[in-house]
């Protein structure tokens, strides 16, 4: 708990500047209503203003938490769509979209970490595969997301395939490559001597890798893992633009769309809470699992 | 000794090992022949270089050689190695650092399918051999070099391989600790009637512990003496005051003295 000071100063950092901003960056409309009304504006009703407007450019740090406040525990509890009242979560609560991007985020992290995994192992023990699958990877790498997503999503559907799994697939699509990189570094990350020492063991290829390969990929694939669950929640909430069938990514598109940019914020910070939710959970049995291997004391 | 040409274990006949670096080709063993008999300690002593780790890497088919014949058990040294003839002890320790001393020494015992409680049973033998019980569950970053060292003696002893092979498995320890493992190994190798291959840069530590001293120097690496102890096999460790002790040691002294001149030339 001895970092909580540094990690306070600069969040009141952040918060303070953002106040700030908030002032220059509504003003013009507060004057250009004045104006209209033929007045004048103090500049001490300028400020109190540009806190509080409904449509602001910049919303201040309060009206976000207020948003994101009424977005989750008032709108389920209080809400007649809400959990309390109607028993399901409402689709117009944080929770609720929270919960959609959530489980593609997950599924799509699995499908994408498992074919990662296995395209490393084929990169590792295949010749071929090592001369063939990597620059593909790469490739595949470049293409932007934002262009590749509603293709994706239309060849999908036109096989019949909707719902989560074709945001899990652009979420995959998004992590499998950190994984691969990680896992492949990991893999061949035995030294000479290690080796030499299964070998004089007559050790089989199986044993090999499950008692020397695999364990010497631990710390990279938590690395990946991270960036990969990360990159995930980034290709769910691309896919879910197109999809229109809830998610954070809704919230974000129609806030824009209605100019309900306290909404976008809110969704935003949903977003980020949730990715850091995410990094941490990862980084938490990393901590385990490498203490448990003696690593990182 | 008497034995019959039958019981030899390794036969090197003309063996050389040309590595080919970018700068050109290293001879790391030339003409190297050589018969160890079973039951046999032999050390192999010499100048940095000289192919020492290399000869021993051959027999552990680590290496292939490029010229002559090499026979382990009467069989090549890859089905040698594949009928798992050796336990081999590197140059640095190499434990797994993932597994406590326990899971590296039971390593081994897994991969050739020893049962739970028979991995148990020999851990904690060798672990009481080698001087580490009690520290089954640490981890190696928690030991000490030397410490290291002799867990991987142990891990190398766990099963019980009729053949030996040590590449300066006592260089990192200090006099005393060593005197008592050279002791200890001496002891073992005794009630074990292994055969021992055994690397060392200590002229009185290949003395005491062998029955033969293999004498080498570099470029190329190749045998300049092959000396068989005519020392008792019972060894207490005063025997180094002996005459008998001081001649040997004085007549390994002088084939090294001859490489480093010839090498120098
Ligand atoms: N993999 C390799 N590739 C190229 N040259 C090598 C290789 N391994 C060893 N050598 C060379 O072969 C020679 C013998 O090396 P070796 O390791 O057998 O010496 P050594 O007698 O064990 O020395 P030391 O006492 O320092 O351990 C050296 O000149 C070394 O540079
Ligand atoms: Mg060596």
């Amino acid at each position: 708990m001895k970092n909580a000071l540094p990690i306070l100063t600069i969040v009141v950092a952040i918060l303070a500047l953002w106040y700030v901003a908030v002032i220059p960056m509504n003003a013009p409309w507060e004057r250009n209503q004045a104006a209209m009304r033929g007045d004048q504006i103090a500049f001490s009703q300028i400020v109190t203003n540009t806190m509080n407007q409904d449509r602001p450019v910049l919303p201040a740090p309060h009206q976000v938490v207020r948003e994101m406040w009424n977005s989750t525990v008032v709108e389920e509890f209080t809400g007649r769509r809400g959990w309390w009242r109607s028993g399901s979560l409402s689709n117009r609560s944080l929770i609720y979209h929270g919960w959609v991007t959530l489980s593609a985020t997950m599924l799509g992290f699995l499908i994408g970490t498992g074919a990662g995994i296995l395209l490393a192992i084929g990169i590792v023990y295949n010749r071929a595969m090592d001369a063939s699958v990597m620059p593909w990877a790469i490739v595949s790498q470049t293409i932007p997301i934002i262009a590749l997503a509603p293709m994706i999503i239309v060849v999908l559907n036109s096989i019949g395939i909707s719902g989560i799994v074709p945001k899990a697939i652009i979420a995959a699509y998004l992590s499998f490559f950190p994984v691969v990189v990680g896992m492949v570094k990991g893999l061949r990350a035995p030294d000479a001597m290690q080796l030499d020492l299964m070998k004089t063991y007559s050790a089989s290829g199986a044993n090999v890798f499950s008692k020397l390969r695999l364990p010497t990929s631990m710390p990279f694939l938590f690395a990946s893992l991270k960036v990969g669950i990360a990159a995930s929640l980034v290709g769910t909430i691309v896919g879910e633009l197109p999809v229109q069938q809830g998610g954070l990514g809704v919230r974000l598109l129609s806030g824009s769309y209605y100019g309900q940019t306290v909404q976008i914020w809110a969704a935003l910070f949903a977003a980020a809470i949730l990715a850091a939710g995410l990094v941490g959970i990862v980084g938490m049995i990393e901590r385990r699992t490498l203490r448990r291997m003696g690593i990182a004391a | 000794m008497t034995q019959t040409p039958t019981s030899s274990v390794i036969q090197a006949q003309d063996l050389g090992l040309t590595f080919q670096t970018n700068d050109g080709p290293v001879h790391a063993l030339k003409d190297v022949t050589l018969t160890i008999n079973k039951g046999e300690f032999v050390s192999f002593i010499g100048p940095s270089g000289c192919g020492k780790t290399t000869f021993l890497r051959t027999i552990a088919d680590l290496e292939q050689p490029t010229a002559g014949t090499l026979t382990v058990n009467g069989m090549s040294p890859s089905e040698a190695r594949k009928a798992r003839a050796y336990g081999y002890v590197f140059q640095a320790a190499g434990l797994y650092p993932w597994r406590t001393i326990g899971g590296n020494i039971k390593l081994p015992l897994e991969i050739m399918g020893f049962s739970k409680a028979e991995q148990k049973e020999r851990c904690a033998r060798v672990l009481e051999l080698v001087e580490l019980a009690g520290f089954e569950k640490k981890f190696p970053w928690q030991l000490s070099g030397g410490m290291q060292q002799r867990a991987s003696i142990a891990r190398a002893l766990a099963f019980d391989a009729d053949i030996l092979l040590m590449d300066e498995p006592f260089g990192a320890l200090d006099e005393i600790v060593r005197d008592r493992l050279n002791e200890e190994l001496l002891k073992l190798w005794a009630r074990t009637e292994k055969t021992i291959g055994f690397v060392t840069h200590s002229i009185p530590e290949a003395v005491y512990l062998s029955t033969k001293i293999v004498v080498m120097s570099p470029r190329p690496g190749r045998i300049t003496d092959i000396i068989e102890s005519p020392l008792p096999k019972e060894r207490p460790l005063d025997i180094r005051d002996s005459q008998q002790f001081i001649d040997i040691a004085h007549r390994v002294r002088e084939g090294l003295r001859a490489g480093y001149d010839e090498a120098a030339e």
